[in-house]
């Protein structure tokens, strides 16, 4: 039977709580220390690895070659040049996507509702599509266009979605129509296109890594930064998000204001990512969730899915490379496959646990 | 007494409003016969109708082109109408449509593995393909979507929709990477287009599509006591699973044929049920008749657009389904309190 506790047991009940914050918290740091020797093997596999082999001392050489002033001639086109830039832009992509998709799924407060499902990239891959297509632009212009459309999508999801306030249900359903919509302008033109071009346009919305240069890297490496930046602030609301409207707005927080915030940011990584490498399929979905299940109970999910995000991104871009002999394929094909097996498998065992609302 | 007196009174009206509709259907018809990048006069039009020998180009045209592709866009608009008012039905989701739950991206999937891995590039090879895809695609998105306590809520079959299409959608891209031929024959199927399908394709989807509306205008009665819920039904005395599973399979006939025929086409399944209860009330009795006439007049509609609009060429029906559904979809979105369901 219960019997109310006594004095001495409430101090005990004080330490346990704090003894269980301090096992989440050792937790955390466990799976983001985890986390970064992967990545960090990932990107050393990545430098590695390839047609012309290098070995690591070489790496360190070219890598420091900058300040030390020796030269090696061809490794250091492959190691500065390619490898580099190349791993540099997975990374930064990984981590815009990964965020990107824990803060939809957090805000929205469904697992399935990332980025790639509810439109956005649709917008994004629209544009682009009619930026190869009918206009035939390349390289910066086509970013441009790749972000124009995510954040004008987004903003459209988002005012048609508002009807006092903006319900996570509604932005859903939204924008899975917008994304239909988007699919079929896309089609349209495709069906007016030459056949190169279609070609091209495809090749571009598998989401690949080819051709990255350290400009890209180094750009989209520092939008990510500030753009985390703007994120901590943040945090305590994106925490309180996920316990519901009602009980945010009891703890203090501005819900509209922060869910607004909170999805900005998240568009504003996943358009610019995307403008970068085109739409890396699922990393944005795939990420959140393989956090989550490393850390348990333990929360801050953003860092851990940031970490995914990059890890599952130099990963597929590895086995892209190494899978098939002499062909090399897109990043995306890689995701697409994993993704939708993974995607799939999350569906059933979110359903069963009636985790969906 | 009263109540009976009005529900006649009501049910004569209803019958009024689809004889109405059935005469602006076969206006519609006439005008899709007419109308084109050649417009034929309406008095050769009739007198084809009825000579079957009549020559001249017109009546060639009427007989090769015009004639199966009207009849084509009746039945897979009457399929697509019903489909979807059995769909949101059944699912008790008033966002229920083929698109959106998944059948388009099956249908496209098997499509392109069958002119990839098999070379077949023939409408009627499209056909079956696109029936098996889209069946194996709802079974999926329906059965994931089930799992838990709740069952096929909105949201949660709108999620499984999209995430099978996205599943699907990146194999399909894949496909369409490695072969420039598949991508060449795909960009066109994929639009959703009446055009082109003549006499043979009419003739091996006919006896699935009439099967099933035949089927769908008879579970009229089962998705009114379904739409009570599962417990009640039953206390009404109906087989529920029996009841579902008659309506899943025309559902997966209809729908399937649809796209199988003509490409995916969207939005029409979705708005044209709205409508209908809109006109007719919650009774599916009224609501199945009802969405079979009015989408066949909506994808005629969308169709004698399409050849007009963009002369010399065509606007494939499917983009302006789409240009006209989107918008409604939105608006439905917004209006109504879904969550209710």
């Amino acid at each position: 039977m219960n019997t109310m506790p006594q004095p001495h047991e409430f101090i005990d009940i004080g330490a346990d709580v704090a003894g269980i914050r301090e096992a989440l918290a050792r937790r955390w740091a466990i799976v983001v220390g985890g986390l970064v020797i992967v990545m960090l093997g990932l990107f050393v596999a990545a430098m590695v690895m390839g047609d012309f082999p290098v070995t690591p001392k070489q790496i360190v050489t070219s890598l420091l070659s900058p300040f030390t002033g020796t030269t090696q001639k061809g490794i250091d086109f492959i190691v500065l040049g390619v490898r580099l830039p190349r791993a540099l832009v997975a990374i930064a992509a990984g981590i815009a996507f990964g965020i990107s998709g824990v803060l939809f799924q957090g805000v929205l407060r469904n697992p399935l509702a990332s980025p790639d499902i509810i439109g956005i990239t649709m917008g994004s891959s629209t544009t682009a599509v009619a930026a190869i297509i009918l206009f035939h632009l390349g390289g910066g212009w086509l970013a441009a266009a790749a972000l124009v459309g995510g954040l004008g999508t987004a903003g459209l999801i988002y005012l048609l979605a508002w009807h006092q306030g903006v319900s996570p249900y509604r932005v859903v359903l939204v924008g899975i129509g917008i994304g239909a919509m988007m699919t079929a302008i896309m089609s349209y033109i495709f069906t007016r296109a030459r056949l190169v071009e279609v070609q091209e346009a495809v090749t571009w919305l598998t989401g690949s890594l080819n051709g990255s240069q350290m400009k890209d890297a180094l750009q989209l490496g520092a939008e990510v930064v500030v753009l985390c930046l703007l994120l901590i602030p943040l945090s305590r609301a994106a925490g309180a998000l996920e316990l519901g409207d009602d009980t945010a707005r009891a703890l203090g927080s501005r819900v509209e204001r922060a869910r607004f915030l909170l999805l900005g940011v998240g568009v504003a990584l996943c358009a610019l990512a995307t403008a970068v490498t085109g739409p890396i399929a699922f990393v944005a979905l795939m990420a959140g969730p393989i956090a989550r299940l490393l850390l348990g109970p333990s929360g801050g999910a953003i860092v851990p899915a940031a970490l995914v995000g990059a890890a599952v991104t130099l990963g597929a871009d590895l086995i892209a490379q190494h899978l098939l002999f002499g062909v090399q394929l897109p990043v995306g094909v890689v995701t697409g496959g994993i993704g939708a097996l993974f995607l799939i498998a999350m569906l059933i065992t979110a359903n069963r646990t009636g985790r969906t609302s | 007494m009263a109540a009976t007196l009005a529900h006649t009174a009501r049910s004569r009206t209803l019958a009024a409003g689809l004889a109405l509709l059935v005469a602006l259907l076969m206006l519609m018809s006439l005008a899709s016969l007419a109308v084109g990048a050649r417009a034929i006069p309406l008095g050769e039009v009739v007198g084809a109708l009825f000579d079957p020998n009549a020559g001249g180009t017109n009546a060639t045209i009427l007989r090769e082109l015009r004639i199966p592709r009207t009849l084509l866009a009746l039945l897979v608009g009457a399929a697509i109408g019903l489909s979807g008012a059995i769909m949101q039905g059944v699912t008790r989701n008033p966002l229920a449509d083929p698109g959106l739950l998944g059948i388009n991206s099956g249908a496209a999937l098997f499509v392109v593995l069958g002119i990839s891995l098999f070379g077949l590039t023939t409408l009627t090879a499209y056909v079956w393909l696109g029936f098996g895809g889209a069946a194996v695609a709802t079974v999926l998105v329906y059965a994931v979507a089930s799992l838990g306590r709740e069952g096929a809520t909105p949201i949660k079959l709108a999620l499984a929709g999209a995430a099978i299409t996205a599943a699907f959608g990146s194999i399909t891209t894949g496909a369409l990477m490695i072969d420039a031929t598949t991508l060449d024959a795909f960009r066109f199927w994929q639009v959703g287009s009446l055009a082109g399908r003549g006499t043979d394709i009419l003739v091996s989807i006919a006896p699935f599509l009439a099967a099933g509306i035949a089927l769908a205008l008879v579970t009229g009665r089962l998705l009114d006591a379904m739409a009570l819920g599962d417990d009640i039904a039953r206390g009404l005395g109906q087989r529920v699973m029996l009841a579902r599973g008659i309506a899943a399979l025309a559902w997966i006939v209809l729908a399937g044929g649809a796209t199988a025929a003509a490409g995916p086409i969207a939005f029409v399944g979705l708005t044209v049920p709205h409508a209908a209860r809109a006109i007719t009330g919650p009774s599916y009795r009224w609501i199945l008749p009802y969405s079979a006439v009015m989408a066949p007049i909506l994808l005629l509609g969308a169709d004698i657009l399409g050849r007009v609009l963009a002369p010399p060429g065509e606007l494939q029906v499917g983009i302006v389904t789409a240009a006209l559904g989107a918008p409604l979809f939105i608006f439905l979105v917004r209006r109504r309190r879904l969550a209710e369901l």
